[in-house]
């Protein structure tokens, strides 16, 4: 049987970005995807950065099929009984090159595979990878379909649970701490509709977050993102603080934040089209995996590289570096005639010059700090009530503002707060 | 959320028929901690706890999120995703 050069399993972001990246080096790539085409079985909660890969590949702002470019960001903390929204927007956000983009992955996936294949990459949909082939501890190969395909090299874009990392003996399965879930609907509404609802012009888009009752106060949060002609609703909770939770049960969470208030008059008279669910990584710097062995490297997901920044969690940017910079390293490797660990270690030096290392170390103790934070649960509750009882107007005369605000945060609450501060400059 | 409710969401979803269980409880764990959790956390909801305390599983609509895989581990289940050309196939994703 032929041998490939490399044989990229999964056709996620970085198997995609990989496979492109080794075709227009010259490479024999073929990408295994178990899906009926790639981004069939792909989840994202919805939006793209991407100004940091814009230079690895440059034709994504050219006619990649993104949703809209987000010009309006939202944050909206939900108490019990009311909310605060606080929105950005401006001409730094509208002007072009927009810095994000909303997007569904089965489109988007779809056509970045049939960029690849226009240069050569060979795509085989459908096709499970059951096991890593190694010979001396070396990985040399696949077993898909019951036929071993070997390579030089393997590079594993599996996806969060990476099946094939953890067969090639460079991971153990994942631990809840370091995951959450997301879950998202996707709800089907009329342009139109949606820049009324969401003050768009054209095609521009926006993005909204959700924290407090929308996770029960717990360590996570809600998401909207406007697609072409739908939206993207969807909840994101820490795995550990389900296991710990009694009360909370994960599908009631999206049916609850769907029928909260504030969001029913949103997608009001749209139809979901679509119910997804997907694990994803969020423990950040320390808990990226073994990124590469004899004869394998690990890119995406599958190495454990999204992060949760504190207002979202980001991976997709680092997908597509990690597969361009894995696609790099087996190029290399392949000028050298040299597979082994050590060559293909040029990887982790890639990614630790570049803005992925760089930023996993900014946000090294951003998951830790906010895991535990107060935003989820008492902040929402407590700016809710400052500002229920600013506007607040009966008939006994009106407090003053500063009155009011003392009252809420007397010395107890500001110590609170001030240790809280304390911890906030870790992230 | 009802259990009716949730299987007209996955309705929405277009699924190839399994053609073996991918997801199996190991002998002997079906009263697990973890496993127990599952019932509340899978977003498909696919376990449920019967009048003995056993947890059992039934895989039409499984999301292959992987949320039980990280939730109760290798010990309680044998996980594996389903074979090419079956499960969840998302149209937008």
């Amino acid at each position: 049987m032929d041998k490939f050069d490399v044989i990229v399993v999964g056709a996620g972001l970085a198997g995609l970005a990989a496979a492109y990246t080794l075709a227009g080096g010259g490479a024999e790539v073929l990408v295994l995807e178990r899906g009926d085409y790639p981004g069939a079985k792909n989840v994202t909660g919805g939006r793209i950065y991407v100004n940091p890969v814009q230079a690895f590949f440059p034709m994504l702002r050219v006619n990649a099929p993104f949703e809209r470019p987000i010009v309006r960001e939202g944050i909206t903390l939900l108490a019990r009984e009311r909310a605060l929204n606080l929105e950005y927007h401006g001409g730094e956000l509208e002007r072009e090159p927009h810095q994000s983009f909303s997007i569904l992955r089965s489109r988007f996936d779809r056509w970045f595979a049939e960029q690849a294949e226009s240069r050569g990459a060979m795509i085989l949909s459908k096709t499970r990878v059951d096991d890593v082939i190694r010979e001396k501890g070396v990985v040399c190969g696949v077993v898909a379909g019951g036929d071993e395909l070997r390579a030089d090299v393997v590079i594993a874009c599996d996806g969060v649970l990476s099946v094939v990392s953890e067969k090639a003996g460079l991971r153990q399965p994942g631990k809840p701490r370091d995951h959450a879930i997301g879950i998202k609907e996707v709800i089907s509404l009329d342009p139109d509709v949606i820049n009324d609802r969401f003050s768009l012009r054209g095609n521009s888009g926006a993005a909204r977050l959700y924290v407090g009752e929308v996770t029960k106060g717990r360590f996570g949060g809600g998401f909207l993102y406007t697609n072409s002609d739908s939206v993207s609703l969807g909840v994101v909770i820490g795995i550990e603080e389900l296991l710990k939770n009694g009360g909370i049960d994960a599908p009631g969470l999206m049916e609850d934040f769907k029928r909260n208030s504030e969001i029913e008059i949103l997608i009001k008279g749209g139809n979901t089209v679509e119910y997804a669910a997907h694990v994803l990584p969020e423990g950040g710097f320390d808990s990226i995996t073994t990124l590469f062995g004899d004869g394998i490297l690990v890119a995406g997901d599958a190495a454990g590289l999204a992060i949760n920044i504190g207002f979202t969690v980001r991976g997709m940017e680092y997908a597509l570096a990690s597969g361009y910079f894995a696609a790099r390293a087996a190029i290399i490797a392949k000028g050298k005639g040299d597979f082994s660990a050590g060559s293909l270690a040029v990887y982790r030096k890639m990614l630790e010059e570049s803005f992925v290392m760089k930023d996993f170390r900014t946000f090294r103790h951003t998951p830790g700090v906010i895991s535990k934070s107060r935003i989820f649960s008492d902040y929402p509750e407590l700016a809710g009530r400052i500002f229920r009882d600013i506007y607040s107007v009966d008939d006994r005369p009106k407090e003053a503002l500063f009155a009011t605000l003392r009252r809420h945060l007397g010395p107890g609450e500001l110590w609170t707060i001030l240790k809280d501060l304390a911890e906030v400059r870790k992230i | 959320m009802s259990a009716a409710d949730l299987k007209a969401k996955l309705g929405l979803n277009v699924f190839k028929p399994l053609r073996e269980p991918h997801i199996r409880i190991r002998a002997g764990r079906e009263k697990d901690k973890e496993l127990k959790a599952a019932v509340r956390i899978c977003p498909a909801g696919l376990y449920s706890e019967n009048e003995k305390g056993e947890v059992t599983l039934a895989l039409d609509g499984c999301l292959e999120c992987g949320t039980c895989r990280i939730a109760c581990g290798p010990d309680i289940l044998e996980w594996d995703y389903p074979a090419g050309d079956t499960g969840v196939q998302y149209r937008f994703g």
